[in-house]
């Protein structure tokens, strides 16, 4: 209860952990981020509801009401709320789906798909809703900061997290801003 | 040539006529634009160009200079407003970096890389739009056009046909191809027109050619789209 790590959560909504990965690749780095920072929820911590943070990662788009429960759990816990990667920032790929009805993505998945047995719309109560449309973080809750990629590098996360942790507002230089 | 107006405080000479994104062009100095391109008619639609002449708002790519003009450009709320007016063309239209043959070569996407945009911050739109894929050599994905009329300029201006216009109003402005079909494959259309090299999106493509440039290698990799503009767009308007 002495130290004074800065707490960071993470988590994945429609996403596909690629932005995680491309977290991880910060490498030995990890080590260094570990001295000033401990994580919260996070797939690295299996620790399941986000507690008071100051820094909260989203990597991935909101397709279902789980998404926006966890969403909003996160902006009430966590100073500072990041959208992680294209999916959180623009729906990115999930977000394909928005141009085809719901009824029909659902049907060609469980209905008429090539290969589909015992064919019926999943509709077990322990489902989470899947919403009309995949939508970008920011239509949600409000964003703090948002990190560009599909993934964001793993420079991206470090010139990120080191300039939050010296205190400096982050700053992204040219080459680490792509949307692809 | 001793005609001269200040940009950002620079002096900038011009010649008679001449707009003020096009004299900045040729002084070396680049104003961010989208639907303009010095080879043809200004459009003045996207208003990316917009500066302040003598205290007020003009759009760099119509306005002609003028002996004495005070122009300001890369003033913050200036780039703050293009800023936003990009986020605006991205949420209006369908742009998933990711999956497009374009990424990396994209003026629209270079244009957010200069201005430093992070997100769209606005509600996007989702509103699908026709992909036309007829043609044998040319793709045209109307998810991606932001009404710039280049390709309407191109063909009509440069390569004396007609191929393309734009149809309808407001929200439901769309480009269309001149054929009786509306089909992309009906047009005079070739692969070698200027009008389908032209587009700074890509909403039209050349069919076969995409991801041959490596990433690491595309136009916007490691030079800004204003080093690029400069270049290029000075070699093509000399030359
Ligand atoms: S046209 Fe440009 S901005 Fe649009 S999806 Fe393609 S690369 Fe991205
Ligand atoms: S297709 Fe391309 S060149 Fe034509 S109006 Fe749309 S964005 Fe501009
Ligand atoms: S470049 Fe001037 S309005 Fe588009």
């Amino acid at each position: 209860m002495t130290d004074k790590k800065l707490k960071i959560a993470t988590v994945s909504l429609a996403g596909c952990f690629g932005c995680h990965m491309s977290f991880l690749d910060i490498d030995e780095r990890i080590m260094e981020l570990a001295e000033v920072a401990e994580f919260d929820r996070s797939p690295l911590t299996d620790i399941e509801h986000c507690g008071n943070c100051d820094i909260g990662l989203i990597e991935g788009g909101i397709c279902n009401s789980e998404n926006v429960h966890t969403l909003r759990e996160f902006r009430r816990h966590c100073k500072i709320l990041v959208a992680v990667g294209a999916c959180a920032i623009n729906g990115g790929l999930p977000a394909y789906r928005n141009y085809i009805p719901l009824e029909e993505c659902l049907g060609e998945s469980y209905l008429d798909g090539i290969g589909v047995e015992n064919p019926q719309i999943p509709s077990d109560p322990e489902l989470p809703l899947l919403l009309n449309k995949v939508r970008p973080i920011h239509e949600i809750v409000k964003i703090d900061y948002s990190l560009p990629g599909c993934p964001p590098s793993a420079d991206v996360f470090w010139k990120f997290l080191t300039d939050l942790l010296a205190g400096r507002e982050p700053v992204l230089p040219y080459e680490l801003i792509h949307y692809d | 040539m001793s005609k001269t107006f200040t940009l950002d405080g620079q002096p900038i000479p011009f010649s008679t006529g001449q707009t003020i994104i096009d004299a900045a062009l040729d002084a070396g100095v680049y104003i961010p634009h989208l639907c303009h391109h010095p080879d043809y008619t200004p459009h003045g639609s996207c208003k990316l160009c917009s500066v302040i002449v003598n205290g007020r708002v003009c759009s760099a790519c119509t306005f002609p200079a003028a002996e004495g003009q005070e122009v300001l450009s890369h003033t913050d709320e200036l780039n703050e407003d293009r800023r936003r007016i990009t986020q605006m063309l991205f949420v209006e239209g369908n742009h998933l970096c990711p999956g497009c043959e374009k990424s990396g070569d994209c003026k629209l996407q270079a244009v957010g890389y200069y201005l430093g945009m992070h997100d769209n911050h606005f509600v996007h739109f989702f509103s699908p739009r026709k992909l036309d894929a007829s043609h044998p050599d040319v793709l045209l994905d109307l998810n991606r056009c932001i009404f710039c009329t280049l390709c309407v300029r191109a063909s009509r201006e440069k390569d004396g046909k007609d191929v393309f216009a734009i149809s309808g109003r407001g929200i439901n402005k769309h480009l269309i191809a001149n054929s009786a079909s509306g089909l992309l494959k009906d047009t005079d259309l070739e692969a070698s027109d200027r009008a389908a090299h032209i587009c700074p999106t890509g909403a039209i493509l050349i069919k076969r050619t995409g991801y041959t440039t490596p990433i690491g290698a595309r136009d916007y990799d490691h030079q800004t789209i204003a080093e690029v503009s400069l270049e290029r767009e000075r070699e093509t308007h000399d030359g």
